[in-house]
């Protein structure tokens, strides 16, 4: 292991050293960020050699309009919010969902099952699932949806906030952050889409793209391979994560996604509007959208005072440079979303930053 | 949030299972991944799985999580 450790690390060397300029690897997914704080893997780097972290932390992406509408929800009597734990801490313009969880109607879930069955358990109520995640999580969402049709249950819906992760790396390109030389693309979400997806960014953007997981060894090979070709100008599509990615990825769950979702214009935190970059219920299901059956939108939200998540998630600032970073935003007193979630950049660089 | 985790498939029933990672034991379902068998290594991700996964890597990823709980309940670790 170390012999490949040394060859990769020889290998992002050499390459810094013929580039004779800054490299810019972003990696697109917040577990990414996190394992390669906590492997140490920035210290052997060579400082010709920046990681980026991106939008790829579905608790940081999503937009204030989003959190505000879960609130809303979370005050009404005649509602239960089902959540994935990430989110109950995000604050909203008013409170969080843990200031509310005190009323007894916003439930910690571990799975979409779990939420059809809270749902199946409290007649009385209607349930809404906080369906946040990228293309990793959005099939168990479908999944629940099709199960609740299929019983005929009422009293179930979702609040969709999936995302897409292409959308959003052709947006950075497009110009929101176009200094990124290459990408360490997201394993888990690739168990979904496939290696293959990714390849468009290589053809159509001309930059590298390398499937990793998250052990230490695969992240540090990723990282060689990108550097390989950026040096040899000739950027490709490889996954080094080929005992778990395929090229087609798992085409029962994009069908599942198909049927349930489609694509349509999407808020991103700090963003804005991403075209076709968010999952929305196709027709046939609409019954089971909380934005529809409450009378809401998802429309952009009032940015959070000070907080600079958006910049963050782009890529155009490191979290230090944010004023409130460790001052008056830390994990216990989280001022924005990148700093609540664990797999966020802000949070990340609390935790480990200073350890380098 | 979209982190997997790779478990063994120890009871099946239809598309409802039990997986097994390191002695932890929890419900799957196996709606996404029809084709998985009891005894298989699966990554399952908010109680589904979504991928089969060779043996080999799934022992390096359970390593991995070992090593990062001794990391974490260490007492001294360095922390922000
Ligand atoms: S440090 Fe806090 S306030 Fe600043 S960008 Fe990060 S989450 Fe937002």
């Amino acid at each position: 292991m170390l012999d490949r450790i040394t060859h990769a690390q020889h290998t992002i060397e050499e390459a810094c050293q013929g580039l004779e300029r800054q490299i810019t690897i972003m990696e697109v997914c917040g577990t990414h960020t996190v394992a390669i704080f906590r492997s140490g893997i920035r210290s052997i780097l060579p400082a010709q050699l920046k990681l980026l972290s991106g939008p790829g932390c579905p608790v940081c992406v999503t937009d204030q309009g989003y959190i505000d509408a879960v609130m809303q929800l979370a005050d009404r009597d005649d509602c239960l919010i089902a959540t994935y734990g990430d989110m109950i801490r995000v604050p909203g313009s008013d409170g969080s969902l843990e200031t509310r969880a005190s009323r007894g109607n916003v439930k910690v879930v571990l799975s979409s099952e779990d939420a059809l069955q809270l749902a199946r358990d409290n007649p009385g109520k209607t349930v809404v699932f906080i369906a946040v995640g990228f293309e990793t999580t959005t099939p168990a969402t479908a999944v629940v949806v099709k199960e609740a049709a299929g019983e005929g249950i009422q009293n179930f819906t979702i609040l969709s906030g999936h995302k897409l992760v292409l959308p959003a790396m052709r947006a950075l390109l497009g110009g929101m952050n176009d200094r990124v030389d290459g990408f360490l693309c997201p394993g888990h979400v690739s168990t979904i889409i496939g290696a293959g997806a990714f390849r468009e960014i290589v053809e159509n953007y001309r930059r590298p793209c390398v499937v990793a997981g998250f052990e230490p060894l695969q992240i540090i090979e990723g990282l060689a391979e990108i550097c390989r070709q950026l040096a040899a100008r000739k950027p490709e599509l490889k996954s080094v994560y080929k005992a778990v990615v395929t090229e087609k990825g798992n085409t029962a769950a994009q069908r599942i996604i198909d049927e349930c979702f489609e694509p349509v214009d999407g808020y991103w935190r700090g963003v804005g509007k991403i075209p076709q970059s968010t999952l929305a219920l196709r027709e046939k299901y609409r019954r089971f959208d909380a934005f529809r059956r409450f009378g809401l939108e998802d429309g952009p939200g009032r940015e959070i005072r000070g907080c600079r998540c958006g910049e963050v998630l782009c890529g155009l600032i490191e979290p230090r440079d944010c004023p409130l970073f460790a001052t008056g935003c830390t994990p216990s007193t989280p001022i924005g979303p990148c700093m609540v979630s664990s797999e966020g950049t802000c949070a990340a660089w609390f935790k480990y930053g200073r350890r380098k | 949030m979209c982190l997997a985790v790779p478990a063994r498939i120890i009871e099946l029933e239809g598309d409802k299972a039990i997986v097994d990672a390191m002695g932890n034991r929890w419900k799957a379902k196996t709606t996404l991944l029809p084709e998985a068998k009891l005894g298989d290594v699966v990554l399952v991700h908010a109680g589904f799985a979504i991928a089969p996964v060779d043996e080999e890597e799934a022992k390096k990823t359970w390593e991995l999580f070992a090593e990062i709980e001794n990391f974490e309940n260490t007492p001294n670790k360095v922390s922000g």
